[in-house]
This record gives structure tokens, C-alpha cells and sequence, in this order.
């Protein structure tokens, strides 16, 4: 279902993801793991068509992302590690624009939105501006809004990040149930490998932009003689702590916040 | 069709839910109108032009509907910190019909304002040469808004984030309201102003709405209609090729 090779981006002379490749099986979980800023979220940007890789092949559903963009997008779903919901608008205008969008007829989006926000407790709040609503139930809303149109491929990037743990069970239950009845291919990535192991049929490894490791959590632990998934995972990748710089975005959000005294 | 029209209403609502940001932004046209629309009267009079506050009234809507439109499009610096951007841009609509049903949802909301300022400036005792003229105007009052919102949503698409939006209020969105012959007459000016006036696109805005609201202006208003037409269809391009640019 998704098909990558010898994938590179740069950005100047940093090199973020350095020729990854790797296959999802239709159907397949698959989890992408690795510290803050090894490359995980700039793979997913260019699954997603949002950037452009610097060289190497990425096939979903065997199109080409940069060819066929908008066939790519009828094909996947996607919720973002950071926010993409519109504080001005409430929850139920937030689902109904992202319908909209998705081209989901009218009384299925309805029908569907009710279930979701119900799901994800936020239907008494449905009518309330997004601002006003707590971090957990901005990225509740935000995960609802994934659900809301049914994606041949899912993208969950780190989707439980702030949520507290009934909202990840929900989450994550959520997953496995649309994973197999509907047959979605999931690709997510997390911090928490408890979560990679519970959910995940494949798991990659990736580290400074190099996919250090890839198979099932069994093979992984087996290959670094460990058992569990935690310490799999500082055995492939050490056990020094990265940081991101922080991005324009992350910078203007900061501004921001001083300005509206923190109501975003 | 329906991407254009949830989009166009997004900008509609986020409009009419900032009520504290409609009344902050009638603040200043209301200064231009009162102020120098009071103040510069005695001179202008004097000079045998007739009475002031009729003839910058229809400057001050137009510089309204230029500033909103303007600022409209720049709200995608907004859309792309907050994220919102980013669920358009992933979704599955073209580029196309995203800018185009924000560029329409901004330019709506800045006739909106227009209408508003036009309301005010009756108030202060502006008064048309017909009340017929009004609907006239209003038709240039949506040029204008089209003109600057592609203008506004090209720039939005250009910049990563607000620190050039000082740059862009000092020398391209001041510059542009001030050479539009919104505050003086465009007959009579020397050759490097007169140049430069016939250069921005406002000034046909202005003038259109001279000719119908006053029934004066410095230009045929056929070729202020072309003028603005054209223009507005080399920014709609424009602001369409920035947007589908856009990488995150």
C-alpha cells in the first residue's frame, strides 16, 4: 500500500531523512519510531504530498505523490503531531468543513460526526469555539476529525501525545477497529513504545534520517536482545536526548500566545 | 464547488465572530474621514474644489475594502501557524479551489466593511449624487476587494511568517492607499507622481467610485472597469501559483 525508496530530503546541508525504504502491506499497522528529530514526521510530510522529496520514490496505492497529488489525497487521512483545527470555529463546524472537504455526502457526515464526537466526548461541547477547549480535547477533536471520511491509509502522527490514558485507549481501540473491519493501513508514529507494541504489526526504527531497523516488535527485540520494546529501542538508537529547533511556526505560536494571553 | 463555499463561509464567520476586531478596524477610517474630512475642508474649499468630505469619503470605503481584502490574505500567515492550513492543504481539492473560495471569502467580508464605512460616512453627513450611485459603487467596491485579496492571498503564500508583515504594511500596503489619489485629486500633479498614480491599481478603484458616487473622476469609468478586471485577473493567477506552491 505504501511503498518507499531510497527516500532523501534535505534541507541545505542538514539532511533529514536519508535514503529510507520501506514497504506497508495493505491492511497493515505500521509504526514509525524514533527520537525527537530523527526524520519522523518530515517522511510523513512527504507521504502526505506537503513537501517534496529532495530524490528517492514514494508509491501510495501505486501513485506517485508528486504527480498525482489529488489522487493521493482521496487515498489517505491524516491526524497532525501539531494543531490544524480552527480556533474560531466550533467542533461541529471544524467536522462539517473537513466533510466538506473529503467530498462525504451530507447525511453520512452528519450521522458520522455525531458517532465520532460522541465517541471522543466532546458532543455537549460540539457547539462551543475550538479556543475554548482544553489541550486533550483539542487533539480528541482533531483525532475524531481523522475518523470522520474512511481512508484506504491512515496517518496517525503521534496521536496520543497530551491525551490522558482513556482517551488513548479510545484512540487506539478506534484504530483496530477500523484497521480490521475496514481494512485501513495505518501508519503512525508514537513516543510510546508500550503503545508500538500493543498495536503495531510492523514496526521501522528510524534515527538521524536512517531507518536503523524494521520487522515485526518480536524481531526487533530478538535482533537487540532485549524484552520489551523500550529498551529495543535505546538499544538502536542510544540514550542521548535530541532536540528539535524550533521552527518558525513554533516561534510565531509562542507570539502569538502572549498576544491573546494563551486563548489559542 | 463546495470546497469554494465552506471555505468562503469559514472566512464569513470568523468575521462576524471577531466583533472587538470590526469595531478596532472602522478606528481608523474614521479618523481619515472625520478628521482630515473636517479639518482639510476650510483649504479645500478655499482652493474652489468643492467641499472635502465628499470627495475623500469615497477614498476612505476604498481604503477600507483595500485593507481588509489585504489582510484577508495575509490571514494565511495565521492559518499557517495555527495549523489550520495544513488540513486544506492535504485535503483532497485542488489548490486552486482553496484560494479562490478564501480569496472570495475575503473579498466579501471586505465589501462588508465598505458597506460599513459607506453607512458611517452618510452619518457624517456624506451625501451621494444619487442613492442610486450606491449599488454603482458598490460594484467597484467588490473590484477592488477581488483585486487586493489575490494580492493579499500571494503575498500570505510568500511569507513564512509575521515579521514581514511590518515590511509589507510600510511599503507596499501604505504606498498603495496614499498614490491612489484616495486623499487628493489626481489632475494636476507632476509628472513622477502622476506616473506612479496611474501605476496602482487603486486609483481605478478610487476613481470608479468617484464617477458614480460623485459623478467626478479623472479616468473614463470604462477604463477603470478594464484596468481593475485586468489587474484582478493577473493577481487571481498570480495569488493561485503562489498558493499551489506552498510547502510546509
Amino acid at each position: 500500500m505504501i511503498r518507499v525508496q531510497n527516500l532523501v530530503k534535505s534541507f541545505g546541508s542538514f539532511t533529514a531523512v536519508n535514503d529510507v525504504s520501506f514497504d506497508v502491506a495493505e491492511g497493515e499497522i505500521f509504526a514509525f519510531l524514533g527520537p525527537n528529530g530523527a526524520g519522523k514526521t518530515t517522511t510523513i510530510k512527504m507521504l502526505t504530498t506537503l513537501l517534496k522529496p529532495t530524490s528517492g520514490s514514494i508509491q501510495l496505492d501505486g501513485l506517485d505523490p508528486l504527480t498525482h497529488q489529488n489522487e493521493v489525497r482521496k487515498r489517505f487521512g491524516i491526524v497532525f503531531q501539531d494543531p490544524s483545527l480552527d480556533g474560531d470555529l466550533t467542533a461541529s463546524e471544524n467536522m462539517e468543513i473537513h466533510g466538506v472537504l473529503y467530498h462525504v455526502p451530507s447525511k453520512i457526515r452528519r450521522q458520522r460526526s455525531e458517532e465520532l464526537l460522541k465517541l471522543f466526548e466532546l458532543w455537549d461541547r460540539r457547539k462551543d469555539q475550538v479556543k475554548k477547549f482544553s489541550g486533550g480535547m483539542k487533539r480528541r477533536l482533531e483525532i475524531a476529525r481523522g475518523f470522520l471520511h474512511t481512508p484506504k491509509i491512515l496517518f496517525l502522527d503521534e496521536p496520543t501525545l497530551g491525551l490522558d490514558p482513556q482517551s488513548r485507549n479510545q484512540l487506539w481501540s478506534h484504530v483496530k477497529r477500523v484497521n480490521e473491519s475496514e481494512r485501513v493501513t495505518v501508519f503512525l508514529t508514537t513516543h510510546y513504545m508500550d503503545e508500538a507494541d500493543r498495536v503495531a504489526h510492523r514496526i521501522g526504527v528510524i534515527d538521524h534520517g536512517m531507518l536503523v531497523a524494521q520487522g515485526t516488535p518480536k524481531q526487533i527485540k530478538e535482533q537487540t536482545g532485549t524484552e520489551n520494546l523500550e529498551e529495543a529501542f535505546l538499544a538502536l538508537t542510544g540514550s542521548t536526548i535530541r532536540d528539535e529547533g524550533a521552527n518558525a511556526a513554533d516561534q510565531m505560536r509562542q507570539f502569538a500566545k502572549m498576544w491573546s494571553g494563551g486563548k489559542r | 464547488m463546495s470546497a469554494i463555499y465552506i471555505l468562503w463561509l469559514r472566512e464569513l464567520k470568523r468575521y462576524v465572530r471577531s466583533r472587538a476586531q470590526i469595531v478596532a478596524s472602522l478606528g481608523q477610517p474614521l479618523l481619515y474621514l472625520l478628521v482630515l474630512g473636517f479639518g482639510l475642508s476650510p483649504v479645500f474649499k478655499r482652493a474652489g474644489m468643492g467641499n472635502y468630505l465628499q470627495f475623500v469619503a469615497p477614498g476612505v470605503i476604498g481604503m477600507s475594502v483595500l485593507f481588509s481584502s489585504i489582510f484577508s490574505g495575509l490571514g494565511l500567515l495565521w492559518d499557517r501557524q495555527f495549523g489550520f492550513l495544513k488540513e486544506t492543504l492535504v485535503a483532497p481539492v485542488s489548490r486552486l479551489q482553496i484560494m479562490v473560495g478564501r480569496t472570495l471569502g475575503g473579498a466579501t467580508v471586505a465589501v462588508i466593511q465598505g458597506l460599513l464605512v459607506t453607512t458611517i460616512s452618510i452619518f457624517a453627513g456624506f451625501r451621494p449624487a444619487h442613492f442610486i450611485a450606491i449599488p454603482l459603487a458598490l460594484g467597484f467596491m467588490v473590484a477592488i476587494a477581488i483585486v487586493f485579496a489575490a494580492l493579499g492571498v500571494a503575498i500570505g503564500s510568500s511569507l513564512q511568517d509575521m515579521q514581514g508583515f511590518q515590511l509589507i504594511m510600510n511599503f507596499l500596503v501604505m504606498p498603495i492607499y496614499f498614490l491612489s489619489g484616495a486623499m487628493f485629486p489626481l489632475a494636476g500633479l507632476g509628472p513622477v507622481l502622476t506616473f506612479i498614480t496611474r501605476l496602482d491599481p487603486l486609483s481605478y478603484g478610487i476613481d470608479g467610485m468617484r464617477s458614480m458616487l460623485l459623478a467626478q473622476s479623472a479616468f473614463d469609468p470604462r477604463i477603470d472597469i478594464l484596468v481593475l478586471a485586468c489587474v484582478g485577473s493577473v493577481f487571481i493567477v498570480f495569488g493561485a501559483y503562489r498558493f499551489s506552491k506552498i510547502e510546509i
